[in-house]
């Protein structure tokens, strides 16, 4: 979880990641940090997250995107 | 021939009254509406003296906003598109140059209206439209008006940190619209899916190559260009057959193998402006759909939209570039070296633009205007204005056109056009910034910001947001204890671009 809120961080410095719970409806993430956020994510955690799970739900909050990260590899 | 925007508009209207022609997804207006609703913004306007002026929409992206459009231009006037994505301080920025007497709000924007300080008159766009349209007005309105009239100010980036209107005409948005559509074979068929935002020249084919041939156009969600597997759902589910977009919209689809998953069935024109599209992307596309057309534009808003394209007639390998092409019709393009001269075939020049395509230039901005708008250095015997583009090309051995990069600090990040100097500009202005420099990694696309200063990045970024639209947002911000120098004491740009490279490298 603190690898991906590190990387979270980096992208927007000004945000609380830890409480958000509304990172696509406030349009705080856009789609050049998904884009990217889905590559570092494929890199440091080894995860590939597919087209159908690039979805609002799973990437409202810090919490929703880890779990999508340890859902998509326990399943490797 | 036509002079004036409005007659495609006229000519549509009387043919399919009945057919939707802006629609998004929850509403839709046809093109009856439209030809109603903008006569009676015209008959209002004018009536309450506002003609021959700028008049802000202040509107949110959706199918009346076009109408909106219209309706000023039938009153006379032309229309500035502003929504309520753009910062605060840059809409207050574009206040200050245009000093409009008028703006039409709906229910959403005008409360939002009142914080940028603006003190003249607002029209509710639900009330202005039960205006009775005035025929005879209307009519006396279009005796006077002129091909060279403007039609609407859009603001880009601008180096100084101060926006830049761009002032369009009739003419020259007729012949945008003529020429691009023999090139993309616009039809009443044609179904486009806009994804520009309304406030920028990139959807002016698309609202007018509607009215033109009674085509018609949805507006796709912003949101749905995070998500591409819902993107490509939204075309199939609308039909949509037809697309402009810019790169990144496309290559986020590629990139994450969405079409391996679902084809958008329906499309089989496919252009794409703003950027170099990465072969590797390009052919995955292509794959996908063997049957589409695909063709890249160029162009800049200084030559209303679109100035040259290339059809893709031919297999791309992976270290190829895709050539922007050739010019539309009616349009030129000359290259010019350091000394004003046509360089010989194959070398680099400045790409240069001649024809009924320009727009008038900057509002309330002769100085800027007059440093790219120039006279044609290879005509001393009558004036001729030619636009300097700033970009940098040269001719292949097939004859056709490549981009090959920017003369100064100007940048495509994720489609859009961004003045490096600009974000600089912004940064300077911030109390506790002592000094500043935007650098762009092309490699990762990441704008990065290197600051000196008593601040945080976390504090830059918050007041950073007020300021800049979100796609000038830099991606890296990083506080130094000193800015590197040239000898000459200038910022060394190359040391902090290196610099990025070796971030990036290290991730």
């Amino acid at each position: 979880m603190d690898t991906l809120l590190r990387m979270l961080k980096g992208l927007h410095p000004d945000v609380d990641f830890e409480t958000c719970e509304t990172l696509i409806d406030d349009k705080i993430l856009d789609s050049f940090d998904i884009i990217t956020l889905v590559a570092d994510i494929n890199s440091e955690f080894d995860v590939t997250i597919p087209a159908e799970e690039i979805i609002p739900e799973n990437f409202n909050s810090a919490r929703a995107l880890y779990a999508l990260i340890e859902r998509l590899s326990n399943e490797d | 021939m036509y002079r004036n925007i409005l007659e495609y508009l006229e000519q549509t209207v009387r043919r399919v009254p009945d057919k939707a022609a802006y629609a998004d997804e929850r509403t839709s207006i046809t093109f009856r509406e439209v030809y109603d609703q903008s006569r009676a913004i015209g008959t209002y306007l004018y009536k309450q003296g506002i003609y021959k002026q700028p008049v802000v929409v202040f509107m949110k992206r959706q199918p009346k906003t076009i109408a909106a459009f219209f309706g000023v231009v039938y009153g006379g006037s032309f229309y500035v598109p502003i929504d309520e994505e753009m910062p605060h301080f840059r809409v207050e920025l574009i206040f200050n140059n245009l000093d409009p007497r008028a703006v039409i709000c709906d229910q959403d924007s005008l409360d939002s209206l009142a914080q940028y300080g603006y003190r003249g008159i607002v029209y509710l766009y639900d009330d202005i439209i039960k205006t009775e349209a005035d025929d005879a007005l209307l009519s006396d309105i279009r005796d006077r008006a002129i091909d060279t009239d403007p039609v609407y100010i859009v603001y880009t980036s601008g180096s100084t940190g101060i926006p830049k209107g761009i002032v369009g005409s009739h003419r020259a948005v007729i012949d945008y619209i003529e020429s691009l559509s023999e090139v993309l074979e616009f039809s009443e068929d044609t179904i486009f899916g806009s994804q520009s935002p309304l406030y920028f020249d990139a959807c002016l084919r698309e609202i007018f190559g509607t009215a033109k041939f009674g085509a018609q156009t949805y507006l796709i969600p912003r949101s749905l260009f995070m998500f591409p597997l819902k993107l490509v759902e939204f075309l199939n589910e609308y039909k949509i057959n037809t697309i402009c977009w810019v790169v990144p919209a496309l290559t986020m689809i590629s990139s994450f193998k969405v079409l391996d998953k679902v084809v958008p069935q329906y499309l089989h024109t496919i252009a794409f402006v703003s950027e170099v599209f990465p072969i590797k992307q390009f052919n995955i596309w292509r794959k996908a759909l063997p049957n589409a057309r695909f063709v890249n534009l160029y162009g800049p808003t200084e030559a209303t939209g679109i100035c040259c394209y290339y059809k893709v007639d031919r297999d791309f390998a992976e270290n190829e570039v895709l050539p922007i092409g050739r010019p539309l019709r009616n349009t030129e393009i000359i290259l010019l070296d350091e000394n004003n001269r046509i360089p010989p075939r194959g070398e680099l020049g400045e790409i240069c633009i001649r024809g009924t395509c320009l727009t008038h230039g900057y509002y309330n901005d002769m100085e800027r205007t007059r440093e790219v708008f120039v006279q044609n250095p290879l005509n001393d015997k009558y004036p001729e204005l030619i636009y300097r583009t700033g970009d940098l090309g040269r001719i292949n051995e097939r004859g056709e056109l490549i981009f090959v990069s920017r003369k100064d600090f100007q940048i495509k990040h994720m489609g859009h056009r961004i003045e490096l100097g600009e974000i600089e500009a912004n940064v300077n202005l911030i109390e506790g910034v002592h000094s500043a420099c935007c650098v762009y990694d092309r490699e990762s696309a990441m704008i990065a910001l290197y600051y000196v200063g008593e601040l945080s990045p976390g504090d830059v970024a918050a007041i950073l947001k007020q300021k800049l639209p979100r796609y000038m947002m830099p991606n890296i911000i990083e506080a130094l204890d000193r800015m590197p120098l040239t000898t000459n004491g200038k910022i060394d740009r190359a040391y902090l671009k290196e610099y990025t490279e070796n971030k990036r490298k290290r991730r």
